[in-house]
This record gives structure tokens, C-alpha cells and sequence, in this order.
């Protein structure tokens, strides 16, 4: 079945003997239900895979009905019966998947492992660097996962940000062509025998297949079909050969009586109309001189004249020739082009050669669709002989860059927050009415126009107390948070206590996110992990405490008001979180009677 | 927040955009009267005028149902209809304000009820900001601009969101937003405006020496501020008002994806219309509840 669920009628029973109740077994990618058909019996359930150890089945061949047995880690078991065969095989099939999706592996009754899988040694590997490189995390990773308050994998669901970068990082890579000329690799010549050997590896061939279209076309139509492979190969050395012999005439000989090699002998058509199709597209707006000559295939040394003396070649042999150029060209313009196979498919040429295909068929059509309009195109934009916007000036307004700022930065300013004071306390006002307020502002504008401003504007005595008024809390509030602006309350503490404050807020912010995470409790493991959590709050709490009364005799006096401003809120987060934990727990206590871990 | 310094032809000139506050029900229960603040605003803006022969002055007027712009330094129309005792700039301006005046009290619709009713401070951001855009583009030599905020009425939280978005699009610009908060208690916006955007928030103690205030904390000029000290608040009230009821709240829920605040459990987010995760507790509790029945 693709989709994802599946239903069957079934009878549930809770043992081999028992005669089962009858219903509907519906299965989906995360749990299981069971109806029963008389809605009034009390045996429907859910249960989801992650709890579900093992599964068995009874045999196709045996006389027993077919049955299912999915036993939970708590060690119920769960037997369905189904109506044949078929209904249990597509069942067995899902639960497996499901299974395997859930990552079950067979657990002590722990259910801590709340992530589905395993992380694999590559993600550990990471993290151990993680935490080495960051001693932060470090603290944090020790503090709370070496005691046991939050497990690993709950570590690390909130930092998949840092894992993921360099997982991505790792593994998209894909390597490219060599730049070594790998077709060019002398063959073994042996003297004695009088045998040359070339060694042919699936990248050689690779290679060649890129750099030499009209081989590798040759090599489509020709194996298996009317050669095989080794034949290929072997006339395709021994045009190599010819070729490194520098011996054009027996280069030509040859090619009269063999077909094939001539095709290996020749300039490669292909590659020629490709070039051809290229000049054609090139922009002459932006190269003038693109023509003919620039296609290298046909002239060796592009025509240029090495030391002076005109080669007479004999016109007949002439295609023969190849120089080292050419095959340099080529090959950088493959390298430089990518490669489109990945390695796996290098295992051998047969591969190679449809991997190559199928790469150059999508490139083909994509081409041909661009000529069409690339022309069109051109024609347009050589009219107007647009300037260049790469080279102008930016007209942007300077612009402030998006600055996020470090949380820790605001440490010092929640203070404000300890005022609890609610602002929006409705200030008793008598009732005025709209047109009453409107006239009295009115009157107030009437009466400047007609008295003018005050002279003095104001009083010199209600001047001078203001000024000094200001310079006395400019000059204070520069004692006190020193002469740049941007330094903090926490710089004035010794490191220690800074450090350990700024710990403790860290770990803190973290416990809190969890904790808040895992509400509404819905399952056992939530409610375990709420109360490991809690635990762990109200030792950071004592220890807050712990510290604003050490600071009571070390500190001087306006550090450790500034200190417990400082812890206030910290204190008053955590309070908040323990207080709600009550509150919740009373709740089901009420709710539930019986069942006080409210597990369902 | 350090100066622009490309875009002007002297360190020194500045723009100021006045937001004068005109809601009429916080200025019938202040204690500061109105015709006291007015004039000692206009002394203040003289003399703003008076520092730099090139200093631009902008007031808009931040008013209960509207927001206008009442004066203009830089616009020809100042013709001079003195009568003595006011000088033009005066005169202009009282006029104008008075008019808007009668235009604001036209719009209104209905009494406000309980508590102090709020001014459209984000309008008047908004337009101070738009003015501002234009001086920029309107040639390579513009002076230095910062808004001033007189404000005295309570921050509404209704505003919350578009007061934000105006203070973070003049922390983009690097336009400071200072304030001078005349009212009874602290204003959260105000003070998170000119944390964020490296302006000034005072609230003076003497209200009868708001002139003096005025001018020595505020008519500094930008690239003077390097230099001088000015004075700096103890914290900032940070705390945000919720996007479904616009109450101010210290805990609540947000959107991870466009951090929309809500003080309660949503199914979706209003700002994004992102679905949020079902609470589990809905199909549990459901089925708890169904099984509770044939079990007693």
C-alpha cells in the first residue's frame, strides 16, 4: 500500500487462546489503533511504534489463522487476528516500515530515546568537535547532560542549526575532472616482444568519451552490437599509436584500409559542429573578432607558423595530423566544462558511456531551445549597445547594516522588567468631554497669541536647578556604568562572578526552553523529562540565592545592588516556571484521581 | 550611533522633526498646562533655529484622531503676519496648530472611556520618517536629521506594531529618535525607541524648567554628541504588547517564523498564517475523555 495508513478488519485479542474482540485495526505511520466494533467495549486503544518492540507473525504454510503480535516495551502483547493471509502480509509490511521508520531497536524499559534514530558517527563525530571548539557548550553540555537533567539527543534538537552546516558542507561534494591529461599516459613498450599495452581505467575512458564525441558515438553504435568491447579499444590504441608515431603516412595507410580507425584518425566531426554552433552564439558585441579562425580543431597550432618556414604538408595527409595543442585545448574545455558523472558510475565503459549520453542529451535540448532565442536576443541588444552596470557607481543611501544583537546584551537592561508595577493603571480622571478638552486647548493657544511667550521663558532659579540637576546624573550615571557608553553593569564585577552570572543565565535560558517546550504534557517521557527539568531549576535557584548572600559581604555596596537587580529576574523566570509546574500538576492530580503520572 | 557623515555640507546642520503631542484629554489632567509647554517648546525651537544658519525645523502635531505637519522652517510661505508681539515663526505656527485643532475634533467619533486615551504616535512617526526620505533624496547635501518626540500621553498598545516597525526603519536610515516624556509614568515605547536607534529619552522631574531641559539635551547636533555627555536612562521597559489583544505582557507565545507575539495558544498566526504544531494534548484529552465514560 503507498498510502499512508492502512485499515483492516481484525480481531483483537489480548492471548493465543482468547476468542478476540472484533473490530478495526488502523494502522499509521506513528501508531496503531484498535476500534472494536461494539462501540460500548472498553478495549479500543493507540499506541504508538515507538513503544512497540517486536513483532510477530504465524507463517503462511502453518494451519494457524494469521495473526500479528506486536509486544510493547512494557511487555504487553498485542495480538491481532486478521481474515487471510493477504490482510496480514500488507500488515506486516507496514509495521515493519513503521518499525523501522520509529527506529526501534530493543530497549530496556527507558524510554528516554525520544529522537527517532540514532545519531550516525559522522553527527557524533561533529558534535564532539562542536563542544570542543565551544567551551560555552561545553559548560552547558556538562552541566546539564552529565547529570542527567536533559539527555543528548534533547541537547542537540535545538542546535540542529549547528549540525547541519557542516553536515551540508560534507557531503554535496562532488569531484571534478583531473586536469591531468589522463588519455595522454604513455603505453607500456616492449621491446622484446614487440606488444604495446595501454591500460584503460573507466576515468581514462571517461575522459576520452568527453573530450572525443565522434569515439564515443562510434562507440553507441559499434559495441556490443557488431564489435566487442576489447576490439574497440584495442583499434582505438592502435590509432593512439599511429598517432604518437608522429607517422602521418602510415597514419593515412591505415585509414584507407579500416574504417573505424579512420574515424579514430580523423578530426573529430562532432566536436567540430559543436565549435561551429558555439562561434555562432558568441556575442560580438562583447568579441569582435570571432570567426572561423577560432575554431581550433582544424588548424594546428591555430595557424600559427612555428619557426617561420612554411610546412609543406601533403594536403591528402594533412587531417592526420594532430598536435599536442589541440589536445591540450580540448581537454581543458572539458575539464573547465565539469563533469556530470558522479563516481559511482565509473565502473565500467558500457556505464560510462550511457552515463555520458544521458548527461549530453539534457544539455542538447536545453541548448537548442536557447539558439532559438539567443538569436533573437542578440539582435536586440546589439541595437541598443547597452552600457555596463557592473562599472557604475552604487546610488544607494548608506544604508545601517541589520544588526541582531547577542541577547547578553540586554542582560543588564532587564532590569527595568523587576519594575512590576502594571503601568496601565487607569488614572481616575473625571469624565471630559470631547469638545470640553478640545476648548480648553484651544484657549490655551488663544492665550499665547494674545500674551505672547513668557518672559522670562522661565525662571534662572528653575534653570539653575535643573542644571545641575542633569550634571548631577550625567556625572553619577558615568561613575557608576564608567565613561563608555556601551559598557555594561557586568564589566564592573570581578570576572568570576560575571562569568558564573552569565553561566547560570545561559543555563538557565536553556532549562527554560525545554521546559516550556515539553508543555502540554502529554506522555510519561514528557512528564519524567518536566520533572528532571524542575529538579534542576530549583537547584540553580538555590545556588542564585547561595550567591546574593556571599555577595552580601564580598561586594562593595553598589555592586551588589546592581547584583541583585541583576539576579532578580533570573529568579523571578524561574519561579514562574516552578509555580506553573505546581499549578499543572494539581491540575491533573485533580483531573486524573488514579493516575497521577498522567500517562494516558 | 555615529553620524552620516557623507551626506552634509557642514557636521553640524541639523533637521529636527518636532512630534509635538496636541491629544487634548492628557493636556486637561497634566499637570503642566498647555499654554506653559507651548511656549517654552517655541523658545526651544528659536533657538534651534538660531545655532545654525542652515538648521531646518519640522514640526508635526501628533493629535487624538490625525497627525498634520503645522510648521515648516525651509517653506517660502513664511510670510511675516506679525502683530508686535509674535514674530512670523510664532505666529505660523499657532495658526496652523489651531486649525488642525479644529480639524482633529471634527474626526472624533466617540468619548474615550477609563484611562487616558493614547495620541497616533506611530502616524507621526511615520510621516517624520517620509520627510525625511524626501530630504535624502532630494540632493547630494542634506542635514543631519533626528526626530524629537514630545510626547505625554500613555503608550497605546494597539500602536505596538507599527511604532516598532517605524523605530526600526529609522534605526535603518541612522535617524536618532529622541524623547522627552512629559507624562506621569515612563513610556516602554519611547524608551525602546531611543535605546534602539542611539537617541536620548529624558523625563524631566521639573516640569517648569522643561526649557532648559530642552536645550541642554536636546538641541546638540549630531556629530556634537560624539563629544558631549548626555544623559542616559537606568533601563529600558522592553516588554511588548500581545498582536491578538494589545495588552502588554511579560510571558507569552510567539511565531517561529515571523515572531508574532500572542499572550494565548493560537491555531494559526494572524501576522504569517503559518500553522502552528496541533497541541497533543487535543486528540489525548479527547480520547481520555471517551474512554473515562464506559469505565465508570
Amino acid at each position: 500500500m503507498a498510502s499512508g495508513q492502512v485499515t483492516k478488519r481484525v480481531k483483537y485479542k489480548t492471548s493465543v487462546k482468547d476468542p478476540g474482540t472484533p473490530g478495526r485495526l488502523l494502522l499509521t505511520m506513528e501508531k496503531l489503533a484498535f476500534r472494536p466494533n461494539n462501540p460500548n467495549s472498553a478495549s479500543k486503544f493507540d499506541m504508538e511504534f515507538r513503544y512497540i518492540k517486536n513483532h510477530k507473525y504465524t507463517k503462511e504454510g502453518s494451519n494457524k489463522a494469521p495473526m500479528l503480535n506486536l509486544t510493547s516495551n512494557q511487555g504487553v502483547s498485542y495480538i491481532f487476528e486478521f481474515e487471510n493471509y493477504n490482510d496480514l502480509q500488507v500488515c506486516k509490511e507496514f509495521v515493519g516500515k513503521a518499525l523501522s521508520k520509529s527506529g526501534e531497536t530493543p530497549k530496556p524499559a527507558d524510554t528516554s530515546q525520544s529522537l527517532s534514530e540514532q545519531p550516525s558517527t559522522e553527527e557524533l563525530l561533529l558534535r564532539m568537535n562542536l563542544l570542543r571548539e565551544n567551551s560555552e557548550l561545553q559548560k552547558l553540555h556538562k552541566r546539564f547532560v552529565s547529570d542527567g537533567v536533559l539527555t543528548d539527543a534533547e541537547f542537540w534538537a535545538t542546535r540542529k542549526k549547528l549540525l547541519s552546516g557542516d553536515l551540508s558542507r560534507k557531503s554535496k561534494q562532488r569531484v571534478g575532472l583531473k586536469s591531468v591529461m589522463l588519455s595522454d599516459s604513455k603505453p607500456l613498450i616492449d621491446g622484446r616482444t614487440n606488444k604495446v599495452t595501454f591500460n584503460l581505467t573507466p576515468e581514462i575512458v571517461r575522459e576520452i568519451f568527453a573530450e572525443k564525441p565522434a569515439v564515443h558515438q562510434a562507440y553507441l553504435n559499434v559495441v556490443p552490437n557488431k564489435m566487442t568491447d576489447k576490439d574497440f579499444w584495442t583499434k582505438y590504441c592502435r590509432a593512439e599509436y599511429l598517432h604518437h608515431s608522429k607517422n602521418a603516412h602510415a597514419a593515412a595507410a591505415e585509414a584507407a584500409e579500416d574504417e573505424e580507425l579512420a574515424l579514430f584518425l580523423k578530426p573529430d566531426d562532432i566536436l567540430a559542429s559543436e565549435t561551429r554552433r558555439k562561434i555562432r552564439c558568441v556575442d560580438p558585441t562583447l568579441d569582435m573578432e570571432a570567426d572561423q579562425g577560432d575554431d581550433y580543431t582544424h588548424l594546428p597550432d591555430h595557424g600559427i607558423v612555428r619557426d617561420g618556414s612554411k610546412e609543406i604538408t601533403d594536403s591528402q595527409n594533412e587531417p592526420y595530423m594532430r598536435t599536442l595543442l589541440q589536445d591540450l585545448n580540448r581537454h581543458s574545455a572539458v575539464v573547465l566544462e565539469g563533469t556530470a558523472i558522479d563516481d559511482e558510475q565509473l565502473k565500467d565503459t558500457q556505464t560510462v558511456a550511457e552515463a555520458l549520453i544521458q548527461s549530453k542529451q539534457g544539455h542538447k535540448t536545453a541548448n537548442e531551445e536557447d539558439d532559438g532565442n539567443a538569436s533573437q536576443e542578440k539582435l536586440n541588444r546589439i541595437s541598443k549597445m547597452m552600457e555596463i552596470e557592473d562599472l557604475q557607481g552604487s546610488n544607494d543611501l548608506p544604508l545601517a547594516p541589520l544588526c541582531i544583537k547577542d541577547p547578553r546584551d540586554y542582560f543588564d537592561s532587564q532590569q527595568a522588567c523587576a519594575f512590576k508595577t502594571s503601568r496601565d493603571t487607569t488614572i481616575g480622571t473625571e469624565a471630559v468631554s470631547t469638545r470640553e478638552a478640545y476648548g480648553s486647548l484651544r484657549d490655551s493657544i488663544s492665550q499665547i497669541k494674545v500674551m505672547g511667550l513668557n518672559d522670562p521663558i522661565i525662571k534662572p532659579e528653575v534653570a539653575m536647578k535643573v542644571l545641575s540637576v542633569l550634571t548631577h546624573n550625567i556625572s553619577s550615571t558615568k561613575y557608576h556604568l564608567g565613561k563608555n557608553p556601551r559598557e555594561s553593569v557586568l564589566d564592573g564585577f570581578p570576572n568570576k562572578i560575571k562569568e558564573d552570572l552569565l553561566h547560570h543565565w545561559m543555563s538557565i535560558e536553556e532549562l527554560l526552553r525545554h521546559y516550556w517546550s515539553s508543555y502540554p504534557v502529554t506522555t510519561a517521557y514528557l512528564y519524567a523529562k518536566v520533572n528532571r527539568l524542575k529538579d534542576a531549576m530549583s537547584k540553580i535557584d538555590s545556588q542564585l540565592q547561595v550567591i546574593l548572600a556571599e555577595m552580601k559581604e564580598s561586594v562593595q555596596s553598589d555592586l551588589r545592588n546592581q547584583l541583585t537587580l541583576l539576579i532578580r529576574p533570573m529568579q523571578q523566570a524561574l519561579e514562574a516556571a516552578m509555580q506553573h509546574h505546581d499549578a499543572d500538576l494539581q491540575k491533573r492530580l485533580a483531573k486524573s484521581g488514579e493516575r497521577p503520572n498522567g500517562y494516558v | 550611533m555615529a553620524s552620516v557623515p557623507s551626506k552634509l555640507y557642514s557636521d553640524d546642520v541639523s533637521l529636527v522633526m518636532v512630534l509635538l503631542d496636541t491629544n487634548p484629554f492628557f493636556w486637561t489632567t497634566s499637570s503642566l498646562p498647555f499654554s506653559q509647554f507651548l511656549s517654552q517648546v517655541l523658545a526651544f525651537l528659536n533657538s534651534i533655529l538660531l545655532l545654525n544658519q542652515l538648521n531646518q525645523v519640522v514640526v508635526i502635531a501628533t493629535g487624538y484622531n490625525s497627525c498634520d505637519y503645522i510648521y515648516d522652517s525651509s517653506s517660502a510661505t513664511n510670510q511675516s503676519s506679525e502683530d508686535g508681539r509674535l514674530p512670523a515663526l510664532y505666529s505660523n505656527l499657532l495658526q496652523k496648530l489651531e486649525e488642525f485643532i479644529i480639524r482633529d475634533e471634527k474626526l472624533a467619533k466617540e468619548e474615550p472611556r477609563g484611562k487616558i486615551a493614547s495620541s497616533l504616535l506611530s502616524g507621526s512617526l511615520s510621516m517624520a520618517l517620509c520627510y525625511i526620505q524626501r530630504v535624502f533624496r532630494s540632493g547630494p547635501l542634506n542635514p543631519q536629521p533626528r526626530i524629537l518626540c514630545l510626547q505625554g500621553s500613555p503608550d497605546g498598545p494597539e500602536q505596538y506594531v507599527a511604532v516598532m516597525n517605524a523605530i526600526f526603519s529609522a534605526q535603518r536610515s541612522m535617524v536618532p529618535i529622541d524623547s522627552c516624556y512629559v507624562g506621569a509614568h515612563n513610556s516602554a515605547f519611547l524608551q525602546q525607541a531611543s535605546y534602539i536607534t542611539g537617541g536620548v529619552y529624558v523625563k524631566p522631574q521639573h516640569l517648569d524648567g522643561l526649557f532648559q531641559y530642552l536645550v541642554t539635551v536636546f538641541a546638540a547636533d549630531l556629530h556634537s554628541r560624539n563629544f558631549i555627555q548626555l544623559p542616559r536612562p537606568a533601563g529600558v521597559d522592553f516588554r511588548a504588547s500581545c498582536f491578538c489583544h494589545k495588552t502588554t505582557i511579560d510571558m507569552g507565545y510567539i511565531c517561529s517564523v515571523c515572531l508574532s507575539i500572542f499572550c494565548k495558544h493560537h491555531k494559526k498566526c494572524s501576522t504569517c498564517g503559518s500553522v502552528f504544531g496541533q497541541a497533543q494534548s487535543d486528540n489525548t484529552s479527547a480520547s481520555d475523555r471517551k474512554r473515562k465514560a464506559p469505565e465508570t
